[in-house]
């Protein structure tokens, strides 16, 4: 006897006759949603179809969106994650299978705040991202601002949400706010931060705000979201609402949660400040390599052929004496390759340690206080823009999209 | 109150039992079971909860009318709290100690376990979680009480936060784990609900292993009568207090149908209109009203008198619209039944009845808020008054302070359980089921005690019901006399704390060690428990008996007898054996605590028996 999701059938166990509504089965057992609500886990074999009983149908109601249109229009691009998740029964985990109509729809306070248009170019878990991913990513964006969209609401995946955000700051000048937001709990909890996050970026969305952002809960709390400047902001807890944070300055926006206030920082970039254009180049043939005491130098060969390499490396931006000559090999060889620190925050200087002046010998240029992550994304996007070494070097310089902003403590 | 026949008006009960379990970590955290006091909190988070849809796509009814009003919670955390109670971190996987005692106690009952066991989310966003579900998973079914009742579950639970005050709670509590229990409605006299109560809370206890006080132990009963509907009462602390709550909850329901019957008998009706009342209480003097944005009312055609009748200690049918009229946040409500009163004048009701056309079989309702508030508390109150013509509704009511109820939500249903996707199944294998072994239940140790060590049946039941049971059994176990030992625990735990002192400041080796001093003779039996407490206060078992009790040795209490005797040659002489009382007395007024009675009795004896 096979079964399907949802079949009403008799479970004779312990004795007992009871009734549920089948869910799935594996490995002869199967599992049993009782008229209770309680999940059990019985042999298959002791099930028999119910006819009496009608069972609990699943039902997944469908309302139209009832949308007003004399709101401004957000565009809401969904790729996934937790913000956009539900249980799976295939492997009984998480995974993202909602669309952005079902956020709008769950969260009905959105349709108080504008009218959306929803897009899904990809709906993956975020550790599947890749650079042609942002590549599209990027021409979706460019195309909803074209067509008219007041800001546009990426959801996404917590786990490389700071590498997609980068990397559409690099390749996007946009005159609309770009807000990348998730959640760290997932959707079908009553506690989900999802909710309050969605709303204050639609919020942010519909704001002043000129520049890709990451929108987040800024505390534990369900008080405030932050907004992070897409250059500057890391993921410093694994499950956190307050995960993001920005690293060497202060988030350049708040939004207070329930009332939806947007408070922008003295250097925040606002509204039209810059024309629409899109620079989607990357060389994707980059790497990022954390140094670690001890490394084998022969870890650098694995790199060879590569066009950049971002290194990781120790306070200043040191790695072993040993492994200065595999560096300069690559260099020689054409690989483009950056100095950042592992530190959590503060700038590399490869002038005070004769280890950085032989460095510096090799042909390792110098990241400032890019966050590695951050640097590789950029490198890819530079090398995808120009193959001049020195135009290179200039551009991984020159502070582009914040990503080189000094560790200001700029007031709010 | 009047006893009723419960056989004929068919009640029926069931119990759900919940005992926290005396891990030493949560259920899903690595955190300590431990109560704290919500003044020691060392941090604070502060959370909107919204209803989720369940995986079959349904919202629970129970669930969607606790959000009727968005609230802001604040958690309290303490140093011994962690990120999975204020729900910043993935549970940990279900703590086996948890597992294996609720396996124990299945075993008890005779249950078929089952092969594994799947934990769920039971939604529940009055705030008490802070994800806003508590995890449960069903480990066991079907057993036996005795011929008479049935266990029909066993589930390992979360316990819920403690609420501080209205939206503040602490998560001190919050994944305890717990035992709940679920009888079948098997149950037909107040008493009978006792007893089973009383029952499993007993073969809880033979485990040694579930935590006690109060508070540990919360039962929730169901109760229906025929005509009256089921209602599932939660938090019913005291075991002497549950056969008075079905008793009130079957007045109520009788109470209930009778209100119906006249209703009905009256033509009554609830039409559900709703009108703007707030001009005419613009010069009131009441303070609720003046404070109001606005004011709403509602006709309840034909429910004069019964708005305000009793049906049950302290509680009326406006009682009733009122617990409704507060999920929407606010405070109350005023009906005509109880005014003139509360500062509303006699001559605001009748123009305020006038204006609504009310006549003297009707009832006026009015809420008093802002206008969100009192639309939504007009509308629960209409909704609740047209229950009222049905006669009992189904509900999840709370107990409240001499065992009347207060209504709390619907019943909840299926809808408000969902997987928990963080949590692995845990197979329960035929292996692990076999090799657990089940302790002797209480009430046969008790017997036991009896037989076997010659204690009388009061004495047995208290020492093995007593926290102090695994003292008892080591004691005896090496070589103390049993009867001695039972009554020195026993007594001496009494004379503690009504000394103030913990039991559990004085450690059990230092309870044996007094205990073994009096059986070697080098402690009277009568300064046990002034030594103990000495021992509480810090003091070494010697130090103890010495600053205590010096022990005063046969020779130094025969010097004592003969000076006390030889003051009294007379009265001795003239009382003859009788004078051993009264001597007695004397001598025992200088040596109590510090030489045991038998002894000075005997020497006595001897003194006297020179002189008669």
């Amino acid at each position: 006897m096979t079964f399907s999701n949802s079949d009403p059938v008799h479970v004779a166990f312990a004795g007992l006759d009871l009734h549920g509504i089948y869910i799935s089965g594996s490995d002869g057992n199967a599992i049993v949603k009782l008229s209770s609500g309680y999940n059990i886990c019985v042999p298959e074999l002791l099930c028999t179809p119910d006819t009496d009983h009608p069972g609990v149908q699943p039902h997944h109601a469908a309302e139209p969106l009832k949308q007003d249109a004399t709101l401004p229009l957000l565009s809401i691009i969904s790729t996934g994650g937790t913000i956009a998740s539900t249980v799976d029964y295939r492997t009984g985990a998480v995974s993202s299978k909602f669309t952005a109509e079902d956020i709008i729809r769950s969260i009905p306070e959105l349709a108080g705040i504008a009218h959306y248009h929803t897009v899904q170019p990809f709906n993956i878990l975020s550790e599947n991202m890749n650079p042609s991913m942002w590549q599209e990513l990027a021409r979706t964006i460019r195309d909803e601002i074209a067509a008219g969209a007041a800001g546009v609401i990426v959801t996404h995946g917590t786990d490389t949400m700071l590498y997609s955000a980068a990397a559409v700051s690099f390749m996007l000048e946009t005159p609309a706010p770009v807000i990348f937001v998730g959640a760290q709990r997932s959707a079908d909890r009553p506690s989900s931060d999802n909710a309050m996050n969605a709303i204050c970026s639609a919020k942010a969305g519909v704001s002043d705000l000129g520049e890709v952002v990451v929108c987040m809960h800024a505390t534990s709390d369900d008080v405030n979201c932050a907004l992070h400047r897409a250059t500057r902001v890391r993921k410093n807890h694994t499950s956190r609402r307050d995960a993001f944070q920005s690293i060497g300055r202060v988030p350049v926006g708040i939004v207070s949660y329930p009332d939806g206030n947007v408070t922008l920082g003295k250097d925040a970039v606002l509204r039209g400040t810059h024309e629409l254009r899109l620079f989607d180049r990357l060389e994707p043939h980059c790497g990022l390599l954390q140094y670690y005491p001890g490394m084998n130098p022969a870890v650098f060969d694995a790199f060879s052929g590569y066009a950049g390499l971002i290194i990781a490396g120790t306070g200043l931006g040191h790695v072993g004496t040993d492994c200065i000559e595999k560096i300069a090999a690559l260099t020689a060889a054409g690989t483009f390759v950056v100095m950042t620190s592992q530190c959590q925050a503060g700038e590399v200087c490869d002038r005070v340690y004769e280890t950085g002046r032989d460095l510096l010998n090799a042909g390792v240029v110098e990241g400032g206080n890019m966050l590695p992550e951050v640097a590789l994304v950029k490198l890819m996007w530079v090398l995808g823009n120009t193959t001049r070494r020195e135009d290179a070097v200039r551009m991984m310089q020159t502070n582009l999209k914040g990503e080189l902003d000094y560790d200001l403590w700029r007031e709010m | 109150m009047t006893d009723f026949d419960y056989e004929a008006l068919g009640l029926k009960a069931g119990i759900e039992i919940h005992q926290q379990l005396n891990t030493k970590e949560k259920l899903f955290s690595h955190t300590p079971t431990i109560i704290r006091d919500s003044s020691e909190h060392t941090g604070e988070v502060k959370r909107y909860l919204r209803v989720a849809t369940s995986e079959m796509g349904d919202v629970d009814r129970a669930a969607k009318e606790e959000m009727l009003a968005a609230r802001l919670f604040t958690y309290y955390t303490y140093d011994t709290t962690g990120l999975v109670e204020i729900d910043e971190q993935p549970p940990a996987p279900l703590n086996p100690d948890a597992l294996d005692l609720v396996l124990t106690i299945a075993k008890m009952f005779n249950m078929t376990p089952l092969p594994q066991i799947h934990t769920m989310r039971k939604m529940i966003v009055d705030g008490s979680a802070t994800s806003g579900f508590q995890r449960t998973a069903l480990v066991a079914l079907n057993g036996a009480i005795d011929q008479t009742c049935r266990i029909e579950t066993v589930a390992v639970e979360e316990d819920a936060c403690q609420r501080v005050t209205d939206q503040v709670f602490s998560v001190d509590r919050l994944g305890i784990p717990l035992i709940e229990i679920t009888t079948a409605p098997c149950m037909k006299t107040p008493e009978q609900v006792h007893d089973v109560a009383q029952y499993i809370g007993m073969t809880l206890r033979s485990t040694g292993r579930v935590k006690r006080g109060l508070g540990t132990i919360r039962q929730d009963v169901n109760v229906s009568i025929r005509d009256g509907a089921r209602v599932e009462i939660k938090g019913v602390q005291e075991l002497d207090l549950i056969a008075e709550v079905v008793r009130r909850e079957v007045q109520r329901q009788l109470s209930l149908l009778a209100i119906k019957d006249e209703l009905i008998a009256r033509n009554a009706l609830v039409n559900g209109e709703v009108y703007d009342v707030t001009s005419v209480f613009a010069k009131t003097q009441s303070q609720v009203l003046k404070k109001a944005k606005v004011i709403l009312g509602t006709v309840l055609h034909g429910f004069a008198g019964l708005v305000g009748m009793e049906i049950q200690p302290g509680r009326r049918l406006g009682s009733e619209m009122s617990d409704y009229a507060k999920k929407c946040g606010v405070g109350g409500l005023f009906h005509t039944d109880e005014l003139p009163a509360y500062g509303v004048t006699a001559e605001e009701v009748s123009v305020l009845k006038e204006s609504l056309g009310a006549g003297e079989q009707d009832a006026v309702i009015i809420v008093a808020a802002t206008e969100q508030k009192s639309r939504c508390a007009i509308q629960m109150i209409i909704r609740r008054a047209k229950m009222a013509m049905e006669g009992v509704p189904e509900e999840t009511r709370k107990m409240l302070e001499g065992g009347s109820t207060a209504y709390m939500r619907p019943l909840p249903g299926a809808a408000r359980m969902y997987p928990e996707t963080d949590i692995l199944p845990v197979p329960v294998t035929q292996e692990y089921w076999e090799s657990i072994t089940t302790p002797e239940l209480l009430i046969d140790k008790a017997e036991r005690f009896v037989h076997e060590y010659g204690l009388d049946a009061g004495m047995a039941h208290q020492i093995a019901f007593s926290e102090k049971l695994p003292l008892f059994e080591r004691a005896v176990s090496e070589g103390i006399r049993p009867v001695f030992a039972a009554r020195t625990i026993l007594a001496s735990l009494k004379e503690l704390s009504r000394a103030r002192i913990s039991p559990d400041a004085i450690p059990d080796d230092s309870v044996i060690a007094v205990m073994k001093a009096v059986e070697t003779g080098h402690a009277a039996k009568e300064a046990v428990s002034e030594i103990l407490s000495a021992c509480a206060r810090g003091m070494t078992l010697e130090e103890a008996i010495e600053t205590v009790a010096p022990a005063f040795s046969r020779e130094e209490l025969q010097t004592l007898v003969h000076t006390i005797v030889s003051e009294r040659v007379d009265f001795i002489k003239s009382r003859g054996k009788a004078a051993l009382g009264p001597v007695m007395g004397v001598v025992m007024k200088e040596v109590r605590g510090r030489i045991d009675g038998k002894v000075v009795s005997e020497v006595l004896e001897e003194e006297l028996g020179r002189i008669i």
